[in-house]
């Protein structure tokens, strides 16, 4: 069948782009070989834009077991354990229908963990959406937070962490981004890489439909609303589960030698990434794939994304073993192809060849582009903003225009208020090893069954920052991802990301693109954490608006003794002080945003030298016994810590010393101006000059702000009853429910 | 020789590994999982039904597991007068399975719940509170989307008139009901019994509350009792 003229745009491919497949080629595709092409070098799939800009990260250490390149990073934590673990978005699909979008994001990155012959311990989210005033962000919100508690909640994974932020940017874009962490004795991490000539290639999960047809290249085009309503998959968690035993169980025992878990682009990638990882050819007959739907075309099967399904590369003699264990799960295996050794990936339909393509086409044939890149005029503008402009705030009582007034309704923030009402709908207590649950600490914290050992884990980006200088705003995400973890106790080792941006063929959308790569590189770098897996999704923009740049961070770290740790509750009579030579400014804070309605400013500059000795001295202050109350001064800056950490604890605190003065001097940039590099501790009495010594060993600031006790707040003036404090925070997002 | 506590895996139960480890690991009473199509119960001396989604509860909570093949020599365990409990999902099952009354409804907010919550303890009477005193305050997780036990006001009445209620929800000081009751279960009830009082469902998770480092291990005040359980088993 011939191509029609033009058809390669249906698939998401230019011009260019088909006249350099027919080259590859020299010959016209098959109507399947286009589709497979068009989802191959989607965006998605082919990392275009974003592969010359990723390898210039840093993905490697001694403790990494596995980089980039496989279903997720893998990294060492001891006691012969892996740590496994990846983030990836689903923003397009949740756009259009959030409940699903959110669920199967969530079933798809559990898959990536598992198909590595990890146990998946732990479930993160870091969202975005536009104000909740509008009731479609409200819906979205909601049918994203439903959707992956009911996807997590049924699966027993518990989700102990996140973060939530909005923006007007992210009206019509939300951002739903999930990241998993598993764990594995290192003997049981599992490549995807087909190895073995004339080993079998097995499916198995759910049966093949045609929902998700298109998904990578519809993830890949602006404006997904307008188009492709009917291409967002269904998730069936129950029988996700059922897959997540079997695949568990039959890599614990000989026959399988790869696994390959069907996402984006379906059977098309989960083939193709199997033959190239390893450089191996593959040989599928599409006529042997389970439907459940009728008059399904070979097209169709091979470019479905039904979820809940699993390739695996077994050699012969394990069929009959795949088989069992696969009933017992009450799950079937079908044999659909085998391995073959000319590096070809071919389809069949019976006897008839609808495919026949060199794999590495696919994959390293994808062209790449480098785009013109050029910082929107609107953010160089909006950096230029002097705060002396503005009237600054009183230390009076809790007067209009004093801080105490102005911190009330910074917890009032969306943006700083509890987050419970959205982790109160997750099951975080399932697995019984969630030792610091999700809003008790800078990080959650996991252990690790049948050792002393556990894992901090945080995901963090300030988008607000990113939008006004993204390379310095990523330094932040990095930097911030890794503070909150060493706040917990852990020792970082290593990140995830995702990046979230517009087009990157719009010059001001590449330089987001590649100013935020260039400075998370340069952030993990300098603090020793490689990244070891990730995802992209650009193209997040309607035609209003783009969303701001999103390169979001996770962050794995590990405690040698989980029950060392720290959360950000003191207790009564506790000295609190505050660790850290970070300026405080009000160049894109919250306070400016809600306060002022302003998003401008440069954000606070970063001293990564800094940064790392104060995360080193905090970890090990904590992993040593010494500290046990360790909270980052976030969005809102160092007055809404204080409440928070008041607030979780129940208890009060007098902060009789004036706190460091920020960047220009004012008085609501010292208490609400926003830094890196700043912590706020609290300890006993008779400890503090066993932290002053490190602190002065280690060339980290020490300032002594006062004491935790009581029931108010007092600071800057302001005299705050927790409780009152409390019902300004507690339910901004929603209702709290026990 | 006792074959200690069952606890029986459905498809879809997610709470099963947790409820071995809490009675293998932490109380220490032998223990191994059951898989849904077995159906030699015999030499157990207490099955625990886990929480969970079993079928995805596509249904109805628990009430596809039900037909399960384990569920008849469960029924014929139960009428031995052998100690079944029912957390969560499993409770949800039982009720399913007309070895408890009532039913759980969807939550009153129709959200799903997770948080700590206090319950108190209503009767010693069972062989899992035997360890326990009527008034005991215990501190347990919840982790449900249908968990407001319903009964009708005449079974409500006999549950009461029968000491069958086995557990309410309750503030940390053991006051009943109020915002104490989150899910809006009828008279505060998060856990009833059988007539004979050795099969419980229970709403509240005691396997998760089975170490401080967790948040508490109220859960093994309960829990153990399957050692006398165990022990008793001839």
């Amino acid at each position: 069948m011939a191509i029609a003229p033009g058809a390669w745009r249906e698939v998401a491919l230019s011009d260019a782009e088909y006249e350099r497949i027919l080259g590859l080629l020299g010959r016209e595709p098959t109507p399947v070989e286009l589709g497979m092409f068009g989802a191959m070098w989607s965006e998605h799939c082919g990392y275009k834009h974003s592969r010359p800009l990723l390898k210039t990260l840093p993905t490697e250490a001694p403790w990494v077991l596995e980089g980039p390149g496989e279903n997720a990073g893998a990294v060492d934590v001891g006691d012969g354990l892996a740590v496994v673990f990846k983030v990836e978005s689903h923003n397009h699909p949740s756009a259009v229908e959030p409940y699903e979008g959110a669920a199967t994001g969530v079933g798809g990155i559990v898959r990536d963990i598992f198909t590595m012959g990890a146990r998946p311990v732990a479930l993160l989210d870091s969202l975005r959406f536009g104000p909740l005033e509008l009731a479609r962000n409200r819906y979205l919100f909601d049918n994203v937070v439903g959707g992956i508690g009911g996807y997590g909640n049924c699966l027993g994974i518990p989700t102990v962490g996140g973060e939530v932020f909005f923006d007007r940017s992210f009206n019509g874009n939300p951002l739903v981004n999930a990241m998993c962490v598993g764990v594995a004795p290192h003997d049981r991490l599992t490549r995807a890489g087909a190895s073995g000539v004339g080993n079998l290639l097995m499916l198995i999960g759910a049966d093949t439909g045609r929902d998700g047809l298109h998904g990578a290249t519809f993830a890949s085009v602006d404006d997904p609303e307008s188009s492709h309503r009917g291409v967002v998959q269904v998730g069936n968690p129950f029988l996700e589960k059922l897959l997540l035993e079997a695949c568990l169980e039959l890599l614990e025992g000989d026959g399988v030698v790869a696994m390959q878990d069907l996402g984006a682009a379906g059977l098309t990638s989960s083939t193709v990434e199997c033959a190239s990882r390893g450089g191996v050819g593959a040989e599928i007959d599409v006529d042997r794939v389970p439907r459940r739907e009728s008059g399904m075309t070979p097209y169709e099967v091979m470019l479905s994304e039904s979820q809940e399904r699993m390739l695996l590369v077994v050699r012969p003699e394990g069929e009959g073993r795949v088989r069992d264990v696969v009933r017992r799960w009450s799950l079937h295996a079908d044999v659909i192809g085998h391995v073959t050794d000319d590096g070809m990936v071919r389809v069949r339909d019976g006897e008839a060849v609808v495919a026949e393509v060199p794999a590495e086409l696919f994959t390293d044939a994808c062209p790449t582009y480098v785009r013109d890149a050029a910082e929107p005029a609107e953010a160089a503008e909006r950096r230029r903003f002097d705060p002396s402009t503005l009237s600054d705030l009183t230390e009076d009582d809790e007067a209009p225009g004093s801080v105490g007034a102005a911190l009330l309704v910074l917890l009032a923030s969306p943006n700083v208020a509890s987050r419970r009402p959205v982790y109160g709908r997750y099951d975080h207590t399932i697995q019984t090893s969630t030792v610091v649950p999700p809003g008790a600490g800078d990080a959650a914290v996991v252990r690790l069954r049948g050792t002393r050992r556990g894992i901090a884990t945080a995901i963090d980006c300030n988008s607000r920052w990113c939008g006004l200088d993204p390379e310095l705003g990523a330094r932040h995400a990095v930097a911030e991802a890794c503070r909150n973890v060493a706040c917990a106790g852990g020792r970082p080792l290593a990140a995830t990301n995702c990046l979230n941006f517009g087009n990157p063929e719009r010059p001001a959308g590449y330089f987001q693109l590649s100013r935020a790569v260039a400075g998370m590189g340069a952030a993990c770098r300098a603090l020793g954490v490689p990244v070891v897996s990730g995802n992209v999704s650009l193209y997040n923009e309607t035609a209003e608006s783009a969303v701001l740049p999103t390169p979001t961070v996770g962050v794995v770290g590990v405690l040698d003794d989980v029950t060392r740790h720290a959360t950000m509750a003191w207790r009564e009579g506790d000295a609190v002080l505050l660790l850290g030579s970070g300026v405080p400014q009000l160049g894109g804070s919250e306070y400016l945003a809600q306060g002022h309605d302003r998003v401008a400013g440069s954000p606070p500059p970063l001293d990564l030298d800094a940064e790392l000795a104060l995360q080193k001295l905090v970890q090990g202050a904590v992993a040593d016994g010494l500290l046990r109350t360790a909270h980052d001064c976030g969005q809102g800056g160092l007055a809404v810590a204080l409440a928070e950490m008041a607030i979780v604890s129940s208890v009060g605190c007098v902060v009789g010393e004036a706190p460091p003065p920020g960047a220009t001097g004012r008085t609501d940039e010292r208490w609400l101006g926003e830094a890196a590099t700043r912590v706020v501790v609290a300890l006993s009495e008779a400890d503090v000059p066993a932290l002053a010594a490190r602190c002065e060993a280690a060339g980290v600031a020490s300032h002594r702000l006062g004491r935790a006790g009581g029931d108010r707040l007092n600071l800057a003036g302001a005299s705050i009853a927790v409780d009152a404090a409390r019902g300004a925070w507690a339910t901004v997002l929603g209702p709290i429910d026990g | 020789m006792s074959g200690g506590v069952g606890v029986i895996t459905f498809p879809g139960s997610n709470g099963d590994v947790d409820a071995l480890h809490a009675l293998r690991d932490d109380i220490g009473v032998p223990a191994r999982l059951v898989d849904h199509r077995e159906t030699d119960l015999a030499g157990f001396g207490a099955l625990v039904l886990p929480g969970g989604f079993s079928y995805g509860d596509y249904l109805r909570s628990g009430a596809i597991a039900r037909f399960a093949p384990v569920v008849e020599p469960l029924r014929a365990f139960a009428a031995r007068g052998g100690p079944v409990l029912g957390i969560c999902n499993g409770f949800q099952v039982l009720t399913e399975a007309h070895l408890l009354p009532g039913a759980l409804l969807r939550n009153r907010t129709l959200r799903f719940h997770c948080h700590w919550t206090h319950v108190r303890v209503e009767t010693a009477a069972t062989p899992w509170t035997a360890d326990l005193d009527e008034g005991d305050v215990l501190r347990l997780p919840v982790a449900h989307g249908d968990g407001a036990y319903y009964a009708d006001d005449e079974t409500v009445a006999r549950l009461e008139a029968e000491g069958r209620v086995v557990a309410r929800y309750c503030d940390a000081e053991g006051r009943v009901g109020g915002e104490a009751n989150a899910n809006g279960s009828v008279a505060a009830i998060a856990g009833v019994a059988s007539p004979g009082g050795n099969v419980v469902g229970l709403m509240p998770h005691p396997e998760r509350a089975t170490d401080p480092l967790l948040g508490g291990d109220d859960g093994l005040r309960m829990l153990r009792a399957a050692l006398t359980m165990v022990a008793a088993q001839v």
